[in-house]
């Protein structure tokens, strides 16, 4: 049963990862503006 | 009426998508040279992308003074200048793409990016500081307005609080995943234990596991619950609060001891969950009570602007509004807004009053009358000596106003509360009861029956009921923000379903903000001949007779008298006096007279519109079943008319403030509940003396402030739609109550034989809180 040590283990980095990177984002403002991305993707990008 | 408006949809100005006059490809200059800007920077495609939102302001370029910026620009260490700016005007998406595109062909700008959803503009660059104009000048030029704002006070204040319930929900959403994971784990060890059995060493592995993820998060994401009940317990009251902090750190406190003796249950996975699904209906209802408010003080804010203070030594010096002393003599430029309450000393000009009053016509200043602070001066430039200035103005009055408003309606017990204040004490009763009963009666031991009390605990956590109302009021407030009903505070949605009788305000309200020229013997030559003079003025007359004739080429040298009228050359428009005619009587309603060398006068006679779905509003508020009631400062004369003609029977004229307000008062003491629509800061103490009020968005800003629910258009129909709306929402609401206290009344008997084990407290409680999530959605629909 020690397999499940691993698990857990694995479980829980995996799980922690998507907090952190969850929290990344909110910290950088990606849910700032939900509007204006959904808009900003039917525009193509001015740097030539 | 019909042909004007045929050949008006033909001839659109190419930039701004406004009326331009027959043949032209643009209707003014600065549309025409913001064509060629943006066409020779090779971003042509905005016009093919767009989509000009009727809306809002049209993208029309124009001429400004320009603004303070340096007291808002904020420079780093790396020698980076960042300003903050509100943009009025902006369409669509492909506005904010022209604006960023153009931005990015500036060398020194670092990063310019329209945030859409707050219709605001964060530009970066490197450089000196004064490229700041330069740079909000290649924006305007476009037809965009641009007004700075000072971030650090509006971002912060915005929104701590939702970021701190969001990251809170964040924790908790992995805790509870994780957590979960393992007791589905443990529940089938529990389960197959007849077969194979999951060791004891095993479980308690997982016990310590749980605990360790469950622990934490629980102190981190239960603080906004723990701090709240703290405080109502403090006051001597109880909240929602109260139980669920109780329940909360009883059971874990329980489970950590459960986990010490190597027990069979622990409830960690209950807890955590718990915080999860109470955190979700928190967030819901942050969103609903904070953004419509947020941009109503927002704009409210950005109004507030500089002034200008002239020395003693007859220099002028910017201020900041607050920073105005009582006794300085402030200048006050033609189309600027007053920025303190004072006393005229020298010049005359005729004064915008309805950002105060909501009044549409002008009022003329001269020396010695008095002026308060947020007009806005249509003439010649004015000194006024500073009599109120910042917390003492008027506006500032009428601020403190709403502030009382506020604090009235904060009285106002909400649903959820008012089953909350039941709620607690009966939990808590049922918990305990269990708890002797196993303990005292059956006697057994004590940690076991803890146990059972804990599940009761569990079982009853209002989570369903915490998500009751916050649900719906989300869901309806969206729907009605897109149908262009802004509903301001939060509770604005259950006091608008009790309404039974509804106060219109006349003027404004039942009848069109702007006023409307009769047209009867009016010759179109004649009209459009004046129109061209009236281009000329900001006056509101000026701007109907504009409105009526459609586009025409302004006049050339004409010049403003202020308060009186326009000469160009020997052809006059103004009043009567202005324009020399001696003959006749004085028109009903407002006038303007207008006179050409050798010609007899026209006379131009403007009267109030009603809105044209007054009538049909009124009868369908009726079918709601609901009383409509018209109170106007007007005179018996010019409201009889009106009320017939919308049907409507009750009718007071000549009310002042005061008395509307009175007679809203005497409706409320027979147990009426009124909701107040008007729109002029005289309507503002009746506004606030009802039970719920509207305003539409053309009223003064004081109003729209103290209203609880703002609509926008020419329509009356969002009053009748909001109230059926609210009572559909309200319903719903009723709806999910009764679900989450059913569950509660089939599980507590459950919870209390001792029934309840970890895992059927976690299926219920899902179970209950999507239930009561899907009901929700019923609230979508009219």
């Amino acid at each position: 049963m020690s397999v499940i040590l691993y698990l857990l283990a694995a479980s829980l980095v995996l799980g922690g990862g998507g907090l952190a990177f969850f929290l990344w984002s909110l910290r950088t403002g990606q849910f700032e503006d939900l509007e204006g991305s959904a808009n900003r993707i039917l525009f193509d990008d001015e740097r030539d | 009426m019909t042909a004007p408006q045929a050949t008006r949809a033909e001839t659109v100005c190419t930039h701004c998508g406004q009326p331009a006059a027959a043949g032209q490809r643009f209707c003014c200059p600065g549309c025409h040279a913001a064509f060629d800007t943006i066409q020779s920077m090779g971003l042509g495609r905005y016009y093919r992308q767009r989509l000009l939102d009727a809306g809002s302001r049209a993208p029309r370029p124009e001429a400004g003074g320009h603004q303070e910026l340096e007291r808002y620009i904020v420079t780093g260490p790396d020698d980076r200048h960042t300003l903050s700016l509100a943009v009025d005007g902006l369409q669509c998406g492909a506005c904010v793409w022209l604006i960023e595109s153009v931005l990015a062909r500036e060398a020194n700008v670092v990063a310019g990016r329209v945030n859409m959803t707050s219709r605001q503009l964060r530009l970066t660059w490197t450089g000196p500081v004064g490229d700041a104009p330069r740079l909000v000048d290649a924006i305007e030029r476009l037809g965009y307005r641009l007004v700075p704002f000072d971030a650090s006070c509006l971002a912060a204040a915005q929104d701590a609080t939702g970021r701190t319930l969001i990251r809170a929900l964040a924790v908790a959403g992995f805790a509870a995943g994780n957590v979960m994971l393992i007791s589905i784990g443990l529940w089938a060890g529990e389960a197959a234990g007849w077969l194979t059995g999951m060791g004891p060493a095993t479980r308690d592995l997982l016990h310590w596991v749980s605990g360790l993820i469950a622990l934490p998060a629980i102190v981190y994401a239960g603080r906004p619950f723990f701090r709240s009940a703290v405080g109502a317990l403090r006051h001597g009251r109880t909240n929602m609060d109260v139980p669920i902090s109780v329940g909360v750190l009883l059971v874990s406190g329980m489970s950590l001891s459960e986990t010490f003796a190597h027990a069979q249950h622990t409830y960690f996975d209950s807890a955590i969950t718990l915080l999860f699904f109470l955190l979700i209906g928190r967030v819901l209802d942050h969103r609903a009570r904070g953004q419509a408010r947020a941009t109503a003080e927002q704009l409210l804010t950005l109004r507030a602007a500089d002034v200008t203070v002239l020395r003693p030594d007859g220099t002028t010096e910017r201020r900041a509004q607050q920073a105005v002393a009582q006794g300085d003599r402030v200048l006050v430029g033609m189309g600027e807004r007053i920025g303190a309450d004072g006393i005229v000393e020298q010049g005359s000009a005729p004064l915008d009053t309805s950002l105060v009053t909501g009044e549409s016509l002008p009022t003329d200043a001269a020396p010695g009358s008095v002026v308060f602070a947020g007009t806005l001066n249509l003439g010649a430039p004015l000194i006024v000596r500073a009599t109120a200035t910042g917390e003492l103005t008027l506006l500032a009055d009428c601020v403190r106003l709403i502030e009382a408003a506020e604090a009235r309606r904060s009285r106002f017990v909400v649903l959820a509360d008012r089953v909350a204040r039941l709620y607690a004490p009966a939990v808590h009763a049922a918990a305990l009861t269990t708890f002797l009963w196993w303990h005292l009666v059956r006697s057994v031991p004590l940690e076991q029956a803890l146990l059972t009390a804990c599940a009761v605990l569990i079982v009853t956590c209002p989570c369903a009921l915490a998500l009751a109302v916050p649900a719906v009021q989300v869901i309806a407030t969206s729907r009605l923000l897109r149908l262009g009903i802004l509903l301001k505070s939060g509770t604005a949605l259950e006091r608008l379903a009790k309404v039974d009788t509804v106060v219109f305000d006349k003027t404004g309200t039942l009848t069109e903000p702007s006023l409307a020229l009769m047209r009867d013997g009016i010759a179109p030559e004649d009209l459009r001949a004046a129109a061209s003079l009236a281009a000329h003025s900001r006056h509101p007359l000026a701007r109907a007779l504009l409105a009526a004739a459609g586009p025409v080429v302004a006049a050339d040298a004409a010049m403003e008298i202020p308060g009186q009228g326009l000469r160009s050359g020997d052809t006059r428009l103004g009043s009567r006096a202005f324009c020399d005619v001696r003959s006749g009587t004085a028109a009903e309603g407002p006038e303007l007279w207008f006179a050409r060398p050798g010609r007899v006068a026209i006379r131009f006679v403007f009267t109030e519109h009603l809105r044209p779905d007054a009538a049909e509003t009124v009868t369908r508020l009726r079918a709601l079943g609901l009383s409509v009631v018209l109170l106007s400062g007007d005179t018996q004369h010019a409201v009889g008319p009106i009320a017939q003609a919308v049907g409507i029977d009750e009718w007071h004229a000549r009310c002042s403030p005061l008395e509307k307000a009175e007679r809203i008062e005497t409706l409320a003491s027979a147990g009426k509940k009124v909701l107040m629509v008007g729109d002029g800061l005289n309507d503002s103490p009746s506004l606030s003396a009802a039970y719920v009020s509207a305003s539409p968005a053309s009223a003064a800003d004081v109003s729209q402030t103290v209203a609880d629910l703002v609509f926008q258009g020419a329509n009356l129909a969002p009053v009748a739609i909001a109230i059926g709306a609210a009572r559909r929402a309200h319903g719903v609401m009723r709806g999910n109550l009764a679900l989450a206290i059913g569950y509660n009344v089939l599980m507590v008997p459950l919870a209390v034989i001792g029934w309840v084990t970890p895992w059927v407290a976690a299926a219920a409680m899902s179970t209950s809180s999507l239930l009561v999530m899907a009901n929700s959605f019923r609230a979508r629909r009219t």
